[in-house]
């Protein structure tokens, strides 16, 4: 086995991340206990910080340890996106698990391996890497969702997610088989081969394996009918880590998905995006029809992620590069509104409790101004106001549906942003109009800073949106479609 | 008849036998210490066909990790086992229901001579003349696949840390050996001398924490 194929260079900035992630381990365990968190929080945004710049200064197309590894301009635009969304959510975690008292310094050693494994999901051109990722990051989230072990909600949560979390890996386990089995190859190339022949269609094996692993994947990232765990999840777990949820797993499980289909399953285009059309249209509508009678904020923000899954599939089910990129484009907008979003709902706090219902935000606008309009700002770029950033990830994702004469999903899609505008307006109207309740506790500076940089993305996005167009539109022609 | 042949009968033999004696064994830890006696045996079997590090692994992960843990299990659980026979013939007819579909089910299977499409030949990967098996595998582990048995790593890397994350309570006040103290102790601090008054008492100090 000569090293050359093996190409280790391509994989260095996981090696890195992982690296950091077991020196951090030792430096917690040998470390000592005092300050021992916060260190543990800046070290670990440092190691994330390397992997980034290590992530940065690779170019082309590189395929590594044959073949089973890809390092594209599709899975670093993503893997950015990923280490960016881990690092403020350590960032967001520090000051709340602190109070909490569940600031242990093993939290960001396992947010450093699951953005490992989500490294590895981005990059896996292989059902075994693809398995490896996904199992990596799910059981570093398991153990974070119950981080807070006394809090019953916490360990139910982390409970709850393991159950059916270990079910869907069983799934897209029994579907990645049946793959192996008919196409007697595991890595995405071979697949491809398998998929483009002409009677891939009637395979039925392929097919059915195609359907396992698309229903694992589905969970992974909560798409109706696979969603039953969001709400609980997202309301049990610790805000922090919820806002970790939301965001930067979502965009690798999304990424992989569309490697998988793309660089695997281009020749099964007409099969797959019939399902990819089903779980969208059910995403959207059962993200904006539940979310409607929520008076908890983190479940509201459970249900409106599930819409927006379903949104982002819908550039998904277009298909083609424009579809790629308008998906990526969405991801990316996403993840800044949410983690904005998730830094507002952290700074809810009264006499250093914090508190979750809607209804505690009521006439925010009376006694702290900014945050009330920082906090609307991101409602309504969520809910698609132009010109809000929100409105033009949705345009995107339309303009590509449209243009894949998709005309029926981008009309259920434009009706269920609206009726989802709904319920993100309710929150301003209490924050503006209702009366006003006890002023919160003042934020921590690193929340604060996360909620402005949010708020100036959303307001500012639409003045210079270039770059991100450009880095979106660059990392979809590498897809192979 | 070889020495093989008088050896595979003896490991077959006792295999067997340790093997029905986990099921008929009335006290649970028996039944276990049975379990390893079985896997010892089978551990010989492999060894004779050649397999010598399947037959290590048996060894290392079965007797030395699982059938530990089971003890483990069955001592800390304390199950009644009269207890959990109580309800075998009310659920009885349920287990014969699902039984029989089972069997109905492995007989359509054998009876079905030809396997569509014919399984690939080379599935089977062939095993160099020239290595031990062991070496087969770390060649093949350590190289082509490295990056599988590498993540493989990290994933029980992480299900370590859960493990003590989710469990390791530090309490406070627990008294601890700590055999560098113990080892440091001389007379001069473990020993005092007093003077006892002829009919007085000798009230010890307060244990130091």
């Amino acid at each position: 086995m000569p090293a050359d194929m093996l190409n280790f260079a391509a994989a260095y900035p996981e090696m890195i991340l992982a690296a950091g992630a077991i020196a951090l381990l030792m430096i917690g365990a040998f470390g000592g206990t005092q300050g021992n968190s916060d260190r543990a929080g800046w070290l670990a945004i440092l190691a994330l910080a390397a992997t980034g710049v290590a992530v940065a200064m690779q170019t082309g197309t590189e395929r590594a340890f044959n073949d089973a590894f890809i390092s594209d301009n599709f899975a670093r635009f993503v893997k950015l996106l990923v280490l960016s969304g881990s690092a403020v959510a350590i960032l967001l975690s520090m000051d709340d698990l602190r109070r909490a008292k569940a600031d242990r310094f093993e939290i960001p050693v396992l947010i450093l391996l699951a953005t490992v494994g989500m490294m590895m999901m981005i990059s896996a051109n292989d059902l075994l890497a693809l398995y490896l990722g996904l199992e990596l990051q799910s059981l570093a989230l398991y153990v974070l969702a119950a981080a807070r072990r006394d809090d019953v909600r916490s360990s139910e949560a982390g409970m709850k997610y393991f159950v059916l979390g270990a079910l869907s890996s069983g799934m897209l386990l029994y579907g990645a088989s049946l793959l192996y089995g008919f196409a007697g190859t595991t890595s995405f190339a071979g697949l491809a081969t398998a998929a483009a022949a002409p009677n891939a269609a009637a395979n039925l094996g392929l097919i059915v394996g195609l359907v396992f692993l698309l229903v694992g994947l589905a969970f992974k990232v909560s798409a109706v009918p696979f969603h039953m765990w969001t709400p609980d999840v997202y309301e049990g777990a610790p805000t922090p880590i919820t806002a970790f949820f939301a965001a930067a797993p979502k965009l690798a499980a999304m990424a992989l998905l569309a490697r998988v289909l793309m660089d695997g399953f281009g020749g099964l285009f007409i099969q797959w995006q019939k399902i990819i059309i089903f779980l969208s249209i059910a995403s959207m509508l059962l993200g904006a029809f539940a979310a409607i009678g929520q008076t908890n904020i983190k479940r509201l923000m459970a249900y409106s992620s599930i819409g927006h899954v379903g949104f982002a599939l819908v550039g998904l089910a277009a298909g083609g590069e424009q579809g790629v990129q308008a998906l990526l484009i969405y991801l990316a907008i996403y993840l800044v509104m949410t983690l904005g979003s998730f830094a507002c709902i952290l700074a809810m706090r009264r006499d250093g409790q914090p508190v979750e219902d809607i209804s505690e935000l009521s006439g925010l606008a009376q006694n702290n101004l900014p945050m009330a309009f920082i906090l609307a700002m991101l409602l309504f770029s969520l809910a698609g106001v132009p010109p809000l950033a929100g409105f033009f990830g949705k345009f995107y994702v339309f303009a590509a549906a449209v243009k894949a004469e998709l005309y029926g999903l981008a009309i259920i899609g434009v009706l269920a942003s609206v009726v989802g505008a709904f319920y993100y307006l309710r929150i301003v109207k209490v924050m503006f109009f209702d009366e006003a309740k006890p002023r919160f506790t003042p934020a921590a500076p690193y929340v604060r800073l996360v909620m402005i940089a949010a708020g100036l993305f959303v307001v500012l996005y639409a003045v210079y949106p270039q770059p991100l167009v450009a880095a979106a539109e660059t990392a979809a022609k590498s897809l192979q479609l | 008849m070889g020495l093989t042949a008088i050896f595979f009968y003896l490991f077959a033999t006792l295999a067997l036998a340790s093997g029905a004696m986990v099921i008929v064994a009335k006290n649970p830890v028996h039944a276990v210490l049975f379990l390893i006696v079985t896997f010892f045996n089978a551990a010989g079997l492999f060894i004779l066909l050649g397999a010598e590090f399947l037959a290590m692994l048996l060894v290392i992960v079965y007797v030395g990790a699982v059938a530990v843990m089971f003890l483990f299990v069955v001592m800390m659980l304390d199950v009644d086992f009269a207890e959990l026979r109580a309800g075998f013939i009310k659920n009885a007819p349920v287990g014969l229901i699902v039984g029989g579909v089972v069997l109905a089910e492995l007989v359509a299977l054998l009876s079905a001579r030809a396997i569509v499409p014919p399984p690939v030949a080379a599935t089977g990967a062939p095993i160099p003349r020239d290595v031990t098996n062991t070496e087969a595998l770390g060649q093949l582990l350590y190289t082509k696949y490295v990056y599988f048995f590498q993540g493989a790593g990290l994933v029980l890397l992480v299900a370590m840390i859960g493990a003590i994350v989710l469990t390791l309570h530090h309490r406070q006040g627990v008294k601890r050996q700590s055999i560098a103290d113990q080892v440091a102790r001389g007379p001069k601090t473990a020993v005092k001398m007093v003077k006892v008054a002829s009919g007085g008492s000798v009230v010890p100090d307060a244990p130091k924490r």
